[in-house]
């Protein structure tokens, strides 16, 4: 094609793509210094020895000491993440995702008001709510129990995930509904049958921000938590740099581990979480 | 999907209406269909509700260590608020909140709608950088100051040795000096909070049609016009959003300033969100982190009125 374009606009096409690579490697400083402190965690983790000294711009060699010591030492509380975090995404999915078909599709009386409600619940601060559960928890005897920090970590995904999987059965068309109402399914094994299979991408993405939302809880671990026994990497983290402020190389370590599940998400899922961050904030 | 809207919710119900008790199926229809709602609104109403009132109570209460032993808090009338707003330390802690959140706001939005406007040229690789920039913003909140405590050290960080490398100083105490605390914990939320809104700035920017900047061309318009005239006025209600979201998660902060200075030097970095936690859960005086607690919520309320204003349109 090249060979036949006139000379002109082939001077004007290779402007433009040295202006086009010139915005790539531009593109690629702008990554690289947000990027950059990222990368420092990496490198500091790999070179354990440095202790409270300054550390290399690029590890020596593969050091991998400072990540065997943080699987020692946080390993089982990134289990505890884990498993609160799933927990979380399970109730969360559980309650929301009903009550999103219901608010879609029922045209309940007080529907208007239970969305308004679900919008107003982000401006309410996390410590506000703390504060006051905590009380109730140690009434209940849910402090220092996973399922009490399950439903409170629950609790950061369930507005934004009704939101979100609303305004997309909304626009499940309403004939296949009825459809399935014909052929006598009840509201249940449509919901469960027909809805539920359709919104499977709403789904995705509100189960996944779900799990960032509680695998990210600091506020409700530290606040629900008197002793030991349910401590996720959040806190594990923070308690590591009280105690060990000259093992730089295994906190670092620690909190690359910690960042693994969201390095995972943004690769395999990249297209649910730009849905779900435009999604469930503008609409 | 056109069809989707042309269908009103409970045309199909009418259908069952020659049953033999319709009012009875009616409510039995009701019933079932509450059942899908009533979870997640008993949920938020324990979650959302129920503690912001209980602050508000709480606030009236004297709460002291052994209040978990015996389970008595007195009421105390208007104690707590007062020792609070006679405390110099709450002045400067509503002080550091919105100093926090406007420099905040003003540094993730300026360069978040840069790099938006940016992204939005063609040019190879742009959808890969673009996704992978997100990465700060999925990082745990606590985990990302953890790291920013290493690279901001003053002996050791890796900040003061390229500074000092340039030219440039290179003992700057980021952290550990009351006069540079607050700021360099701003400049930290900034780093968090840029991928957050130009994701969406950038969203907002792809709406604007296309033909609007031929015609700015045409007509000869700088850039910086079309981006005033064309850019900024299509732009608002999204601006309006993004802004107002970032607010509220900005005044409420904890994680970040727990984990890079844990509210210190001398309280520089104290903030109405810390301090709550401090006076609750470190001081176990309930009564009075309930107080600061509805501060905070006052202020945000404020904000959700705007936040309101700017879903209305899309409410339905």
């Amino acid at each position: 094609m090249a060979a036949h374009t006139p000379a002109p606009a082939a001077a004007r096409t290779g402007t433009r793509g040295r202006r086009r690579l010139g915005s790539t490697v531009a593109g690629v400083l702008i990554l690289g210094v947000m990027l950059f402190p990222l990368y420092w965690m990496l490198n500091t983790a790999l070179q354990p020895d440095s202790g409270l000294l300054s550390v290399d711009p690029v590890p020596g060699s593969l050091d991998l000491s400072g990540f065997a010591k943080a699987v020692e030492d946080q390993g089982g509380h990134l289990v505890t993440s884990l498993v609160v975090s799933l927990g979380a995404v399970a109730i969360c999915l559980a309650v929301a995702a009903p009550a999103a078909y219901g608010l879609a599709r029922f045209g309940l009386r007080g529907s208007r008001t239970i969305v308004f409600g679900t919008l107003i619940t982000q401006m309410v601060p996390g410590i506000v709510i703390a504060n006051a559960l905590y009380n109730s928890y140690v009434d209940l005897g849910l402090v220092n129990s996973y399922f009490g920090l399950m439903l409170a970590d629950a609790s950061l995904g369930i507005p934004f995930s009704i939101v979100l999987m609303r305004s997309f059965m909304v626009s499940i068309p309403g004939e296949v509904i009825e459809a399935a109402q014909m052929d006598g399914a009840g509201p249940v094994r449509t919901f469960l049958q027909v809805v539920l299979p359709m919104s499977r991408n709403a789904l995705i993405t509100s189960g996944l921000f779900a799990f960032l939302f509680a695998w990210s809880d600091f506020m409700f671990a530290l606040t629900l938590n008197t002793t030991d026994d349910v401590k996720p990497i959040t806190l594990g983290i923070y308690q590591y740099i009280g105690a060990h402020v000259g093992d730089w190389g295994s906190v670092m370590a620690a909190s690359v581990l910690s960042a693994v599940p969201a390095a995972i998400l943004l690769v395999l899922a990249q297209k649910y979480i730009a849905a779900g961050i435009t999604g469930g904030s503008v609409k | 999907m056109t069809m989707s809207t042309l269908t009103a919710p409970g045309t199909a119900a009418e259908a069952g209406a020659d049953a033999p008790d319709p009012a009875r199926l009616r409510r039995r229809r009701a019933l079932a269909q509450w059942g899908f709602v009533a979870p997640a609104v008993v949920f938020m109403l324990l979650f959302f509700g129920y503690p912001l009132v209980r602050n508000v109570v709480m606030s009236f209460q004297h709460y002291t260590p052994k209040t978990f032993f015996t389970g008595e808090a007195p009421f105390n009338g208007l104690d707590n608020w007062s020792t609070v707003f006679h405390d110099a330390l709450f002045g400067k802690a509503l002080w550091h909140t919105l100093v926090f959140t406007a420099g905040s706001l003003l540094g993730q939005f300026c360069i978040g709608l840069a790099l938006a406007v940016f992204f939005s040229r063609r040019f190879p690789l742009n959808g890969v950088l673009r996704s992978l920039i997100l990465l700060p913003w999925l990082v745990p909140m606590v985990v990302s100051g953890v790291v920013w405590r290493r690279v901001l050290d003053q002996d050791t960080g890796v900040l003061n040795s390229f500074l000092g490398t340039i030219g440039l100083g290179g003992d700057t105490p980021w952290l550990t000096s009351p006069g540079m605390a607050l700021l360099s914990v701003i400049l930290v939320n900034i780093w968090i909070g840029i991928p957050f809104n130009m994701v969406i700035l950038y969203g907002g920017l792809q709406e604007i049609p296309k033909e609007l900047y031929e015609a700015a061309s045409l007509d000869g318009a700088s850039a910086w016009r079309t981006f005033r005239s064309i850019t900024v006025p299509l732009l608002k209600p999204v601006i309006t959003v993004v802004l107002v979201l970032g607010f509220m998660s900005t005044v409420k902060i904890l994680d970040l300033i727990l984990a890079l200075t844990d509210g210190g030097p001398a309280d520089a970095t104290q903030t109405l969100g810390t301090l709550t936690y401090q006076n609750s859960f470190v001081q176990l005086d309930f009564g009075a982190g309930a107080v600061v607690g509805n501060v905070l919520i006052l202020i945000s309320a404020v904000f959700a009125v705007f936040y309101l204003r700017a879903n209305r349109p899309e409410g339905k």
